[in-house]
């Protein structure tokens, strides 16, 4: 596999980086979702985060990167108790997957040749603890989504076919992208993503320079490129690891409760799943800035990411939702 | 004799793909059957790595590689067939506009893993609204339509191939000029070019061209040539009309570097791009430049709508029908129950000594594939009468009955379309889509006015039912109209013609199954509409004084029962 582009060297898309960040920090997010035109770079970011990010530490040849010889799910039949180093994975789900590359299913080349059932693990196994990544989430189907979504929510991932009944861990944050102007997600499903971003090619002349100067710097002389940017990667990977630790004790008052439940009424968004990424978001934020407790700011900030896509919205209001919630939490927030 | 230009064009553009594949990532060839397309294929089969051809139907098996079933069960033992996913070299892809979303995310995972894999796309579309996906055109450097006819008879050489590994190896050495950057960013602006992935490939064109003439450092020349070769079939707009509104960026894209191009050109001399440059562009841009981008939107929005399950005859989902025989693939699943099924009666005599020790003998030709019966997407064909009788009376209320329904379409995850008819012929403002911003657009701006040519609406509808059908979808028509045809197709206005028309396609119609609604928006009901729905088979609904949201709620329960 090639070398992605630094997670630091991306220019501008603010937003999106932060909000990748965040669910780097905290995972149970529930994932992102990047909207935006064609070429601003999403899924860069999404590879360029996941190589930011620290190996992880596998059991040799476990199918679902197991942390322990005892996390290891029996089908898999790991023998090997060595503990190896890995990139966290990130994981492609092409458009129109089936469910059995999805979920894993059959072995069919064991159960053929050799006459054994055997449990053949799909494309959910190698995302666990780590990333999948689904470009053009609004053109995939909608039961492998609603699968997804499914399995993303619970952790779990449970085949129950072919005479097999198999269930493992499957915990990643999912990350998907799209563009807007060729189909739209269902709001059921909209709703389930933890984080949504929208994002655009910039517009300004100067950053549109500096992108193509450091995409052809990263593609000509890549060495020396990577090298550059190296130590500001290390710093945003130090920072997050610093982050996750820091989260446990990062708090929230009653104040900061009662808010996020006052802008979550405001903007009439359904039931409480808003509620609660809007806290987990800006604690993770507040981790990440090195804040002891919560502020209307971290609030503010992460608001239009967990809001936006959650507003009961008429679907032929053309005012963009992220004005709507920037509008709110001034006015809520004061 | 001098060569026509667009020869050389696509000699280097070749010649540039030959030399930086994995960079430049390909071309697309829109052209049917002809001497030109057959002088690029025989170019193609010069190229330092040799054309693999693959068609839009190519199976994940082959692209990705994976086990080859039959010759497993036959040696007893795995075999793995190879990808070309794993080799990389120059994929072709026939009949490139039949190129599905599914196939197009395929190929683009392919491109963009940056193994040095290179695509043509042969595109044969014959109308506009054929074409391969966008997001797979816009990963690509080039894109040639030939149309010149002097090219009828050239052939297309490419350099020596030691001029091309030449090149190829000097590649990494050349030199950009600091403002070269600038001056792509620039030009892209001014031709309201979004994606920032044209600029990329147009510095790469720009690198590959000049390792070819053996310079060191990219000139102005190969600049110029570069941004010729990338940028005209990307543009939106002509530079001299950037202020016209109908051209800018597609909707739903927030407004993106419409300021930027008067920036640009208020810089300093050394941002400001090159007037020559400009006009060279221009100069290829394509004279109906904006009547293709109409359709190119509308072609990307049904591009979409086919997108999500839209297929028929299922094979993953709905409900199971019988198994049949058939060769595995990543969209057929393995029955293994019928399987065994087939193959149990068999297995004392296909038992011998060499493979007494396998419990079960399976032969490829006992594989049965499952299969499901899938229901299939609707798509509402709303065609609303926007002449001068209705617009006096009720189009503005049609318009609110339709938004309602869009409403209800949305979450129903129905796929609509918009025809209106007015004046002297039917106008298809929205190809299927799932894109309810657009409907809603298409729609507020629909004028009313002029004759009543509900015969041509009809035959749009047809037409457009149709083509529904062929891509798995089942149409379902809501007509608006007070039924007061006056324009025949023919054009001239005469009543009793118009009438005539209108009712023999009606009758067209209800032959092709097509099952609709007509809503009555005359003032007072009237025969004429009536007569029509009879015609067309379809429920009528007079409604003589309601509004958008009760002729919604009838429509709707209409259509539900």
């Amino acid at each position: 596999m090639t070398l992605a582009f630094p997670f630091s060297a991306i220019v501008g898309q603010d937003t999106m980086k932060q909000a990748l960040i965040l669910t780097a920090i905290d995972p149970g997010l529930g994932g992102v979702l990047v909207f935006g035109d064609r070429g601003t770079g999403k899924s860069t970011a999404v590879r360029a985060l996941a190589a930011l990010l620290p190996p992880i530490e596998v059991v040799e040849g476990c199918p679902v990167n197991a942390a322990r010889p005892e996390d290891c799910p029996d089908w898999a039949e790991v023998r090997s108790k060595k503990i190896v180093k890995r990139p966290t994975p990130v994981v492609d789900l092409p458009l129109g997957v089936t469910e059995d590359r999805v979920t894993g299913a059959l072995d069919i080349e064991r159960a053929l040749t050799q006459g054994e059932k055997s449990f053949e693990p799909g494309l959910l196994a190698r995302a666990n603890r780590g990333y999948l990544y689904i470009d053009e989430v609004n053109l995939l189907e909608d039961h492998i989504v609603d699968l997804l979504l499914d399995v993303a929510q619970s952790g779990v991932n449970a085949v129950e076919r072919e005479g097999l009944s198999i269930r493992h861990a499957a915990r990643f944050v999912l990350v998907g992208s799209g563009n807007p102007e060729e189909g739209e997600l269902r709001p059921q499903l909209l709703d389930r993503f933890g984080l949504s971003v929208e994002v655009m090619s910039p517009t300004d002349i100067d950053e549109r320079i500096e992108v193509i100067r450091r995409r052809d710097a990263f593609e000509t002389d890549t060495d020396r490129f990577m090298t550059k940017w190296k130590r500001q990667d290390g710093k945003i990977r130090k920072a997050i690891l610093t982050a996750r630790d820091r989260l446990r004790d990062t708090e929230s008052s009653d104040a900061i409760l009662k808010d996020c439940a006052a802008l979550s009424l405001a903007l009439g968004t359904d039931g409480l799943r808003g509620e609660l990424t809007l806290l987990r978001a800006a604690r993770a934020l507040a981790a990440y800035e090195g804040a002891p407790t919560i502020t209307r700011d971290h609030l503010s900030k992460v608001a239009p990411l967990a809001l936006a896509h959650r507003l009961r919205r008429d679907p032929l209001d053309e005012a963009g939702s992220v004005t709507r919630v920037s509008r709110m939490v001034a006015d809520v927030l004061g | 004799m001098t060569r026509p230009a667009a020869a050389t064009r696509m000699e280097r553009a070749l010649a540039a793909l030959a030399v930086d594949p994995g960079g430049l990532k390909g071309i697309v060839l829109r052209a049917r059957m002809s001497p030109v397309r057959h002088a690029f294929e025989t170019a193609l089969k010069h190229m330092p790595d040799t054309p693999r051809r693959i068609h839009p139907g190519i199976s994940d098996l082959q692209l990705f590689g994976g086990l080859n079933i039959a010759a497993s069960l036959a040696e007893g033992r795995p075999v793995r067939d190879k990808g070309l996913s794993e080799t990389p070299g120059l994929l072709v892809l026939t009949m490139a506009e039949r190129t599905g979303a599914d196939l197009a995310a395929r190929l683009s995972q392919i491109l963009d893993a940056d193994t040095g894999h290179a695509l043509v796309l042969l595109d044969e579309g014959a109308t506009a609204e054929e074409a391969p996906p966008l997001s797979l055109q816009d990963r690509l450097a080039f894109h040639i339509e030939p149309e010149d006819e002097a090219l009828r008879t050239q052939a297309l050489r490419l350099p020596a191939r030691a001029d091309l590994d030449t090149a190829r190896k000097g590649l990494a050495r050349i030199a950009v000029p600091e403002d070269a950057m600038g001056l792509l960013v620039a030009l892209a602006a001014r031709f309201g070019i979004d994606s920032l992935r044209a600029p990329l490939l147009a510095l790469r064109t720009a690198r590959a061209l000049t390792a070819l003439d053996r310079e060191k450092s990219v000139g102005e020349a190969a600049l110029m040539e570069a941004v010729e070769l990338v940028y005209p079939s990307r543009a939106t707009r002509f530079p001299a009309e950037a202020e016209d509104p109908a051209m800018d960026p597609p909707p739903d894209t927030p407004q993106p570097p419409d300021d930027a191009t008067d920036e640009g050109s208020g810089k300093g001399a050394g941002e400001l791009p090159d007037e020559i440059l400009v006009q060279a562009i221009a100069a290829l841009l394509p004279p109906d430049l904006l009547d293709r981008l109409k359709v190119a939107r509308a072609a990307q929005a049904r591009a979409a709508s086919s997108g999500a399950g839209s297929k028929r005859r299922g094979n993953r989902r709905g409900r199971p029908l019988p198994s049949r025989p058939g060769r595995p693939s990543q969209q057929a699943r393995i029955d293994p129950v019928a399987t065994l099924r087939s193959a149990a009666p068999w297995q004392r005599l296909r038992r011998t000594p060499q493979n007494a020790h396998r419990p079960v003998i399976i032969y490829p030709s006992d594989i049965r594939l499952r299969r499901f019966e899938d229901r299939s997407d609707r798509l509402l064909i709303f065609t609303v009468d926007a002449s001068g009788s209705s617009a006096v009376a009720r189009l503005a209320e049609a318009k609110g009955a339709v938004e309602l329904m869009l409403a209800q379409a949305y979450a129903r995850r129905d796929h609509v379309a918009l025809i209106a008819f007015r004046g002297d012929g039917a106008e298809l403002l929205l190809s299927p889509t799932r894109s309810l911003v657009q409907a809603k657009r298409q729609l507020s701006s629909l004028p009313g006015g002029g004759g009543t040519p509900l015969a041509a609406g009809l035959v749009a509808a047809s037409e457009l039912a149709q083509h529904a059908r062929g891509r798995g979808m089942s149409p379902t028509l809501v007509l608006l109209t007070d039924g007061r045809a006056n324009i025949p197709l023919s054009g001239t206005p005469d009543r009793a013609e118009a009438r005539q028309d209108a009712e023999t396609i009606a009758a067209g119609l209800a032959r092709q199954g097509v099952p609709g609604v007509l809503v009555d928006t005359a003032n007072r009901p009237a025969e004429s509409a009536r007569s029509i729905a009879a015609r067309l088979g379809a429920d009528y609904l007079a409604l003589p004084r309601a509004d958008a949201h009760k002729i919604s709620a009838s429509v709707t329960a209409a259509l539900e029962h």
